[in-house]
């Protein structure tokens, strides 16, 4: 069901205000997107948002984002009050930061798609999960994992400062700000400028 | 799989300006050091997932590569040992920034080291980086100028990039605008970031004269002219390093100077950034060839400045280019008046000593040059000046050589710098430098000792004490060289006025030479010819001799050129020669009255 104008100024206004990359014009495109994106994801939530797999094929279109593991865990992140399902005030403020976010809203955002259980570090083992198939070619006598495991010893060392063998907020930020590519460190989670 | 030797030497007879700085990579030693070898499998290591990781496993790889000692040797044979560098160069074929961005930050620090050059080169490495130099990311670009840049240090290199394109993109990284305010937004300060690394690349590439050329033809002149004008000094050094490369080139001092440039580059002279001072002196100095620039320099009040920097005797690059600048400056009088008023000639005479030998030939220049103001040349002797320069006609540089004959040549003129020089025995040190296989030196030498005789006291007793002197003037005649005859002509014209010494000269066989010298076209050599000959009339049979020898109708001949002191000359040969009436005929004979 399409908003009445006056609710939809309102929309507009509130998100202009707090998805401070966007002016009002842009707002509006976001929301119209958001609309049809809706109405593919056939309703099934009353028009209150859409689903993971509309999410999913949405980046894949618009930013040839493929990394499933990946593009989960930006829906987890979008997904803030983790209903499953996008809402407009999500779609807007998460592409806030996610296509025109400063250094510092984008090191938060990918932190919290690196840290699969949430508890505020990057564990071993979630880096582990999330670098499982990052090797194409291995040399045959090895067993596969080793060299996984050897990747996220390589990556603890460059960005574990304080040497608790886990990468906390601190530490990843830090990392980042010293050499700007680690912040994709993990996993493409971000647009390309292509 | 094994690296190619680094043995490699470059060759350095491309262009005129090229100071080739890479050299023989130091021989591997053997390591015992197992810290040495524990950084070797580290990037070994780190190297499988280099050739086997996706990008973002690459990612990780190359930001952890960085942690290493990347300038060492070992890790750098690391590198190549394992085929680490194709890989390297491959990653920057991809479409993947990321692994582009990582991959040349670590060719820009390896590519310092002169073998890793040239191996970068070989793989192919300048191609794809000129490449890059198209792509939107501004990041990519600047990495990409800043490693060509560091590889453009060797002539293939600076042809690779040429050849592909990569100067017109250089220059277009220049046009990347806002100059002005001191203050930039990080937007713009992005942008002079890109601009300052296309410089850089450029400043390399400049050192071949054909890149030279490929600049200005892209345009690349007003965009550097334009970054003149900016204020901070990591951009304007790369620029001015630019365009002082490039003023070896006509059509670049041309532009210098009706770009308005002179006056920036002046500017700049008194930044607190001393190789940009250097760099603007060093401009200044080959510009000032030209007489509009030396002019400019002087109206845009630049010869304090360089003045002043006399005073920073530390620096040696800073005080060659300061030297050299006000060398070339004062061949205009006007400038020399004003170095006189800055006291540059006392501070050049106190550097007379003890300075290297690249530094010492533009002071002496300078000084030779400033002599052409007559106050000066008393001033050089009141501060003890002369005593040094006398000292380094002792010297072996050449080029030194010809501008310290000058010099003394200058300061021989004035009667009492005449005494010191004889008392250092001066004259004697000169006439050695007749015997001197450089041209240049000969002919230098012979005419500062013109002035030598004509102003010392019992200039003809000084001449007669120097053994085989006397010989070794006639048998200078025999010269090919235009300039050193010309010299000679004229010295032998001073000696020729001490009668004993024209018998001497006589004996020597100096009046056939002449004649032989006759059939010139070059109105320098006639004048200076015709000189000789109407001196060394003057003795016995020689104006006879003269008509025997055939000097007498290429001389009237002589009177048809259009230059003055040529025809003044001619005419007081002729003069002379027509005491003799078989000259006479000769002259008749040759149309002389017609002309």
């Amino acid at each position: 069901a399409a908003m009445s104008r006056r609710r939809l100024q309102q929309l507009v206004g509130s998100l202009g205000r707090s998805a401070k990359h966007f002016n009002e014009s842009e707002v509006e495109c976001l929301i119209q997107l958001f609309d049809t994106l809706v109405l593919k994801s056939g309703n099934r939530f009353a028009a209150a948002g859409f689903d993971r797999d509309t999410f999913r094929d949405a980046l894949h279109s618009a930013f040839g984002m493929t990394d499933d593991t990946m593009l989960d865990r930006v829906f987890h992140t979008f997904d803030r009050d983790n209903d499953g399902c996008i809402n407009v005030v999500e779609w807007v403020e998460g592409l806030s930061v996610f296509l025109r976010g400063t250094l510092e809203e984008r090191i938060k955002y990918c932190f919290e798609v690196y840290d699969l259980n949430g508890d505020g570090f990057i564990s071993r083992e979630e880096m582990f999960q999330m670098l499982k198939n990052s090797l194409l070619k291995q040399p045959s006598e090895e067993d596969p994992d080793e060299g996984i495991k050897d990747l996220v010893d390589i990556a603890l060392k460059k960005m574990d400062y304080d040497h608790d063998d886990k990468l906390s907020f601190m530490d990843f930020e830090k990392a980042v700000r010293d050499e700007n590519l680690l912040i994709e460190a993990f996993g493409p989670c971000l647009p390309d400028i292509k | 799989l094994f690296s190619k030797t680094s043995g490699r030497f470059e060759d350095v007879s491309e262009s005129s300006s090229e100071t080739e700085e890479d050299e023989e990579q130091p021989v591997c030693h053997q390591e015992g050091n197992t810290d040495l070898l524990s950084e070797y499998w580290g990037i070994q290591k780190l190297a499988k997932y280099l050739k086997g990781g996706n990008p973002t496993a690459t990612v990780i790889a190359l930001c952890s590569m960085r942690d290493f000692n990347l300038t060492q040797e070992t890790c750098q044979r690391a590198i190549r040992d394992i085929g680490c560098l194709e890989v390297l160069i491959n990653l920057l074929d991809t479409e993947e920034i990321r692994c582009q961005i990582g991959s040349l930050k670590i060719l820009k620090e390896i590519s310092q080291n002169a073998a890793m050059r040239h191996e970068i080169a070989d793989l192919g490495g300048l191609q794809i980086m000129v490449k890059i130099l198209d792509s939107p990311d501004k990041d990519l670009k600047c990495l990409a100028a800043e490693t060509i840049a560091n590889v453009a240090r060797f002539k293939q290199a600076r042809r690779t990039v040429r050849q592909h394109g990569g100067i017109k993109r250089l220059v277009k990284l220049l046009e990347y605008i806002s100059v002005g305010s001191t203050s930039l937004t990080p937007y713009q300060a992005k942008d002079t970031e890109i601009a300052r690394c296309g410089a850089l690349a450029l400043w390399s590439c400049s050192k071949s004269t054909k890149n030279k050329e490929a600049i200005r033809k892209a345009g690349g002149i007003p965009l550097l002219a334009r970054w003149l004008k900016c204020s901070h000094a990591n951009i304007l050094t790369p620029v001015v390093g630019t365009l002082q490369e490039c003023a070896s080139e006509p059509s670049y001092r041309l532009a210098i100077r009706t770009e308005g440039m002179i006056e920036n580059l002046v500017k700049n002279l008194n930044s607190e950034h001393e190789e940009l001072q250097m760099h603007c002196a060093s401009a200044i100095f080959k510009c000032a060839e030209d007489k509009e620039t030396r002019d400019l320099v002087r109206q845009h009040g630049g010869l304090q400045p360089l003045s002043v920097l006399l005073g920073n005797s530390e620096n040696k690059p800073l005080l060659a280019a300061v030297t050299g600048a006000i060398w070339k400056c004062a061949i205009s009088r006007e400038n020399v008046s004003k170095f006189r008023e800055y006291k540059a000639i006392e501070a050049l005479v106190g550097l007379l000593t003890d300075q290297p030998e690249e530094v010492l030939v533009n002071i002496v220049g300078a000084l030779g040059e400033c002599c052409q103001e007559p106050i000066n040349r008393t001033i050089i002797r009141k501060c003890d000046g002369i005593p040094p320069l006398v000292k380094l006609l002792t010297g072996t540089d050449q080029a030194l050589l010809v501008n310290v004959t000058k010099a003394v040549g200058a300061c021989a003129t004035e009667p009492e710098n005449m005494m010191i020089i004889d008392r250092l025995d001066g004259v004697r040190l000169l006439w050695s430098l007749l015997k001197n296989p450089n041209p240049d030196v000969q002919a230098s030498a012979a005419w500062a000792i013109c002035p030598c005789v004509e102003n010392a006291k019992d200039a003809g007793e000084m001449v007669r004490s120097f053994v085989g002197g006397l010989e070794l003037v006639v048998n200078l005649l025999k010269s090919k060289n235009k300039e050193v005859l010309a010299s000679v002509c004229a010295a032998i014209t001073n000696i020729a006025k001490d009668e004993e010494n024209l018998a001497v000269i006589t004996d020597h066989g100096v009046v056939p030479l002449l004649s032989k010298l006759a059939n010139t076209n070059n109105n320098k050599l006639r004048r200076h010819l015709a000189e000789a000959i109407s001196h060394c009339c003057m003795w016995g049979n020689n104006r006879v001799t003269f008509g025997e020898t055939k000097a007498v109708a290429p001389l009237v001949r002589y009177l048809k050129s259009n230059d003055p002191s040529v025809h003044r000359a001619t005419a007081q040969a002729l003069y002379q020669l027509s005491e003799d009436p078989s000259n006479c005929i000769t002259m008749h004979e040759n149309g002389v009255v017609k002309v």
